[in-house]
């Protein structure tokens, strides 16, 4: 991709406001349409066009398999872990209103941002995953 | 206590990515299997609960149903969260041995395994324990794809087709249940079960109900292998590894079985199922051409775990003709056979499991003389063997026997006949082993041991089960006859 100067200078001004763009709508989601599922793909679009143009190695250097694999599995355990403590501190699973004592509905917000954070994580790093995955076949 | 229907489902939820980070396969094995054995004793004081006091309702997140996700356990559901659980737990006690040599996984991906499996009985028990339809669809996707992922492992290569060709029919399924369940929602507003149940009465006389009730049909039975539908099956459990087979053969269709009723008996209701739609008409043919169709093709396998797979295609075909019989004998004949057929299944694959742990592969010549030199392993296959027959003393001769009371109840002797006719397809299939296992000699020039105790005593368990409820009946045809009333809203 060395040869496509205008490609390479377009999509390094533009991945910031991809990723950007994700991070809004992860943390959008509780005021309006968004959330994690949608932010994750994005992000995991975005990761998936800087390896088109930048080369497969540059993108494995910044998300090594390793830190994808914690990834997938550290966002389903925030995901359980907020149903788990709203359920210690006296709730039903996942019931966020549990987790502020005083004010419920602040304990809704602080929930449902985790619970999204936790969806967006595990959906970025499953993105990313699967492309590589194939991408890296035969290598 | 109170919180015991979420922890049902989060713990092996919460264990499955725990698994994956673990790193290491013999942790991820113990940590799996902690808790699975939680789960089970959970589900078993769920159902004692149940027992004692009635239905339980869950409200996820504190969102009254039926705006909110409902979980809500009557006598059916508790008794199929103890048969999942239970098989869940014993069969990944014998996992390890056959997961460290006998899957395709590089061992930093054996973890994986146990992620997938606590996944997919993640899956399995939400769908069975959930009163909201479209949460049903949602769990039902994470047991299918983690069960795929699980029979892609085993070490037949062909088992990556097997688990792409069942990828495909388990998706169009999926897709026809989710049909079916949108179609609902548009006509009634609401995805809780016990507010569909009310509802659609009211609706009930419109094509879009009886196309959404057909696309259900149609797709339920393509998860649970009905008999036209079941052509993904037998690849399916004879390529995969013995311990996924066994845990799937006992489980997964039993729990789409269990949606299946659900949706007949209490979403639309034995009347609309069975008077309106005629049900009793398309399930009882089916049913009859798969036993004997699936129970012949049996009889030419060489595949041992092939065989056993067509057997279970065979032994669907029962439970569905104790439900297309709609009465408390027939309905208590399929659930208590739901439960019998899975402490059949588990242990005979399980039993297969140690044989082909020693002697590579089940095929019924590398089997030759296994009688004297595994007679431990090949003691417990008899008894599987016995109890799939349906030989009194064993559990199953209890479903086959309501089976026959129910049929004669409806005047329907040809029924009767032909499972009595059927079960000895099945003495014809299982003696094909017996044979090849106590009567030839086994081959010279190879050692082979007894199973590890590993394999043997999960096994062994499994076969004494089989006997235990063939006497005590009161867990298996007992509850099975409260969950049939509660379906059928009679008392029992």
């Amino acid at each position: 991709m060395k040869q496509y100067a205008v490609l390479r200078v377009v999509i390094r001004l533009l991945l910031p406001l991809i990723l950007l763009f994700a991070l809004y709508v992860q943390f959008h989601g509780d005021f309006g349409p968004g959330g994690g599922f949608q932010a994750g793909v994005i992000f995991g679009a975005g990761v998936v066009l800087y390896a088109l143009v930048f080369g497969l190695h540059n993108a494995r250097t910044i998300f090594p398999p390793w830190l994808l694999r914690l990834g997938m599995s550290l966002g389903v355990l925030i995901y359980a872990g907020v149903g788990i403590v709203s359920l210690l501190l006296g709730g039903n699973f996942l019931g966020y209103g549990a987790l502020d004592a005083h004010h419920p509905e602040h304990g809704q917000h602080l929930g449902i941002l985790l619970v999204e954070m936790g969806v967006g994580i595990t959906v970025s790093a499953v993105m990313i995953s699967i492309f590589f995955a194939f991408a890296w076949r035969g290598r | 206590m109170d919180h015991l229907p979420a922890l049902q489902v989060v713990l092996p939820l919460f264990c499955a990515p725990l698994c994956a980070v673990l790193g290491r396969a013999n942790l991820a094995w113990m940590l799996a299997l902690a808790a699975s054995w939680l789960t089970f004793l959970i589900s078993a004081l769920l159902l004692h609960e149940v027992l004692q006091q009635g239905v339980i309702s869950y409200a996820m997140g504190n969102w009254p149903a039926p705006l909110g996700i409902e979980y809500r356990i009557d006598s059916v559901n508790a008794y199929m969260l103890l048969i999942v659980s239970a098989i869940g737990a014993i069969v990944l006690t014998a996992a390890r041995p056959i997961v460290d040599t006998r899957i395709r996984l590089p061992e930093n991906k054996k973890p994986w395994f146990y992620a997938a499996y606590m996944l997919c009985l993640t899956g399995l028990l939400g769908m069975t324990i959930t009163g909201d339809a479209f949460n049903v669809f949602v769990f039902l996707e994470i047991s299918s794809l983690s069960s795929y992922v699980l029979i892609s492992t085993g070490r037949d290569r062909r088992a990556l087709t097997a688990a792409y060709q069942y990828l495909i029919m388990g998706t169009i399924g999926a897709t026809f249940i989710l049909i079916g369940i949108g179609l609902l929602y548009v006509m009634t507003g609401t995805l809780n079960m016990a507010d569909l149940a009310l509802r659609i009465p009211q609706v009930s006389n419109t094509r879009t109900l009886h196309v959404a009730f057909a696309f259900l049909t149609v797709g339920v039975g393509l998860k649970l292998a009905l008999f036209p539908l079941h052509l993904w099956l037998p690849n399916a459990y004879a390529y995969g590894p013995s311990v996924v087979t066994a845990f799937l053969s006992a489980t997964a269709t039993k729990v789409a079985i269990y949606i299946l009723l659900r949706m007949f008996f209490t979403l639309f209701g034995a009347e609309f199922s069975f008077k309106t739609m005629r049900l009793d008409l398309i399930l009882l043919p089916l049913a009859l051409i798969g036993i004997f169709s699936a129970s012949l093709v049996a009889i030419f396998q060489t595949n041992v775990k092939r065989m056993l797979a067509y057997s279970s295609v065979a032994q669907i075909g029962y439970i569905i003709l104790g439900i297309s019989l709609a009465s408390l004998t027939g309905l208590t004949a399929g659930i208590a056979h739901l439960f019998n057929h899975a402490l059949i299944k588990a242990t005979l694959f399980l039993a297969l499991g140690c044989v082909s742990f020693r002697v590579g592969a089940a095929k019924l010549e590398r089997m030759a003389g296994l009688g004297r030199t595994m007679p431990w392993t090949m003691a417990a296959f008899v008894i599987g063997g016995l109890s799939l027959i349906g030989v009194p003393l064993t559990s199953g001769f209890i479903s086959k026997w309501y089976l026959v009371v129910g049929a004669l109840e409806r005047g329907w002797w040809p029924v009767a006949m032909l499972v009595l006719l059927t079960s000895l397809l099945a003495v014809i299939y299982i003696w094909r082993v017996v044979e090849v296992a106590y009567f030839k000699p086994p081959p010279e020039n190879e050692v082979i041991r007894e199973a590890p105790l590993a394999l043997l005593i999960p096994t062994w368990a499994l076969a004494l089960a089989n006997l235990y409820f063939g006497l005590e009946t009161s867990l298996n045809a007992g509850v099975a006859r409260q969950a049939a009333a509660t379906l059928l809203g009679v008392t029992p």
